[in-house]
């Protein structure tokens, strides 16, 4: 029933990206969703979109794989993207296209509603690429590191780092034990293939309860298991592994810093969306 | 050099009863014993475990873990860094997803330096056998293999006593035999202190010693040949005998004149041995 779930979406390969520090690419997600809210005109966004192509070639995950991530999304961005076509409340220039009671469709709109829809599945795209690229436990080690400053104004940022890969640690057997706690309740008759999503609902609870209770008693004895190996939170605590930037995370600076520059240039030299408009319609 | 030391050690889990899970208990186990700790579910056995590291503390009495009193909180860390707890469910005692730094999670706790831990895990996984499986994930590996990564979590402490509370229970017989393994070799090799708490008579059998709990007392206490010899006492606290030694009890009560056996190559002797006389 669970079985085809895997956590995250990590795509197993070496490459440049993969080999990253993760708190680089933390980092450069940051700079290019930036660089995507930045780009006020669709020489920016096409400028995004290169940079991405880029990126996306170099990390050697397939174009599917990273498109998949859209489908997520897809009704949202319809949703959003109807709602802008016909209720955009912006002035308009020209005469409206089709004008319905408050419903009205103008220039303004269907620019506005393109470029929407194209910066979201940029930003899916994106930082879906750092979640393709990275691994969970190494995602929460960079953000570990990153929020280390936060930790001066006591913010717990081991503690909740380690809460996070315990989690993570976790997840796989939890899915094993709801897998075995279904199949003790089919074999006792449990019916969890028919019926209304209330039936369907409500047939979950004697696999949610069990599952509960043990995920209680694992956390009791894994408690017990920390403390016998001298846990005490991030008092006097070293660390095996240590983040290092190198040659990679250099390039990607670069990289980055490219591409917002590249982005602020084209919004000052060519203006924003609706002066290309005005330049294409007159 | 005396390891561990319980004096008239009484615990009880809830404050208002007068029931003891353990219940004047006195013992003392040497450094570099090998001790199993026998008894039937409920008869204090884990609950005498976690006297020694601390997770509990005893309601009277006394525990010391060389020379160190259990009751001082400024010496619980001390005593946890030098006594080394395996449990019995090997995902329970499992904080990260890959097998080294699991490993690096003990020495990280007590602030080892970066180069050392590195070192430690080299030696952790070398004594268990699992160096090929340095960068695996714990998840897609065997009962007996996840057991031992967690012996190797624990050694990576360099502990002097290792404590294994039921830690063979819920494994297949490989896996049991793999861990009884590394652990017979760290008590030979490395002169570890061993405490073995477990409800298999046969794994016993591979111990110096052998105490028998029974309702929170101690009411055996001796080599474990001796023990399985007074197999009508056992009887009385539930307790089969292992295997071999069963067998070998049936076959006199049914007329065989066998002498005493333990494992299946004893016992095969002595049938021999009987066969050939008649």
């Amino acid at each position: 029933m669970l079985n085809d779930v895997t956590f995250g979406q990590y795509y197993p390969v070496r490459s440049f990206v993969h080999n990253m520090d993760p708190r680089a690419k933390i980092i450069f997600v940051i700079a290019y969703i930036v660089a995507i809210f930045l780009a006020d005109n669709f020489f920016g966004l096409a400028a995004v979109i290169l940079f991405l192509l880029v990126a996306v070639l170099l990390s050697r995950v397939p174009f599917g794989r990273v498109l998949r991530s859209v489908k997520m999304i897809l009704f949202l961005v319809i949703f959003t993207a109807v709602l802008n076509l016909f209720f955009y409340a912006g002035e308009s220039a020209y005469e409206p296209l089709l004008q319905w009671g408050i419903v009205r469709i103008t220039w303004e709109s269907v620019v506005n509603t393109v470029y929407l829809a194209v910066r979201l599945f940029l930003l899916v795209l994106g930082t879906s690429l750092l979640t393709l690229t990275t691994t969970p436990v190494s995602l929460t080690d960079g953000l570990e590191s990153l929020l280390k400053p936060l930790s001066y104004i006591k913010v717990p940022v081991h503690e909740l780092a380690l809460i996070m890969s315990i989690a993570l640690r976790f997840i796989p057997i939890l899915i094993d034990e709801t897998n075995r706690i279904v199949s003790a309740q089919k074999a006792r008759g449990a019916d969890f293939d028919t019926g209304g999503i209330v039936k369907r609902a409500k047939a979950m609870i004697p696999v949610l309860i069990p599952l509960l209770v043990s995920a209680f008693r694992r956390a009791e004895e894994l408690s017990d298991a920390m403390d016998a190996r001298c846990y005490r939170g991030s008092k006097g605590r070293t660390k095996y592994k240590k983040l290092r930037f190198t040659w990679r995370d250099l390039v990607g600076f670069f990289y980055f810093a490219a591409l917002i520059t590249g982005v602020v240039l084209l919004n000052v030299y060519l203006g924003g969306r609706f002066e290309f408009l005005a330049w294409i319609l007159n | 050099m005396e390891a561990v030391r319980f004096d008239n050690v009484k615990y009880s889990y809830r404050e208002d009863e007068d029931t003891f899970a353990v219940n004047g208990v006195t013992l003392s186990i040497e450094q570099g014993e090998f001790v199993a700790v026998l008894g039937r579910n409920g008869s204090g056995k884990s609950t005498l475990a976690k006297l020694i590291n601390v997770l509990l503390e005893p309601t009277e009495g006394s525990v010391q873990v060389f020379g160190m009193d259990a009751a001082d909180p400024d010496l619980t860390f001390e005593i946890r860094k030098n006594t080394g707890m395996v449990f019995q469910n090997p995902d329970n005692q499992t904080v990260a997803s890959i097998v080294e730094d699991d490993v690096a999670f003990g020495p990280e706790n007590i602030g080892v330096p970066r180069e050392e831990i590195g070192r430690r895990i080299d030696f952790a996984l070398d004594a268990v056998g699992m160096q090929a499986f340095r960068h695996a994930t714990p998840n897609r590996l065997s009962g007996g293999q996840k057991q031992r990564i967690a012996i190797a979590g624990v050694l990576a402490l360099l502990p002097k006593i290792m404590i294994l509370d039921e830690s063979t229970a819920m494994l297949d017989p490989r896996g049991r035999r793999e861990v009884m393994e590394v652990v017979k070799k760290l008590n030979r090799e490395q002169g570890m202190t061993v405490i073995l708490i477990t409800h298999f008579m046969d794994e016993a059998l591979q111990a110096d010693r052998a105490v028998v709990m029974h309702r929170g007392e101690v009411v055996m206490d001796g080599k474990p040949e001796e023990i399985f010899a007074r197999s009508d006492e056992l009887e009385t606290y539930n307790l089969t005998l292992p295997r071999a030694a069963y067998i070998c009890k049936k076959l006199r009560a049914a007329g065989m004149p066998v002498g005493e056996a333990f494992t299946a190559e004893e016992l095969a002797e002595e049938i021999c041995r009987s066969l050939q006389k008649a």
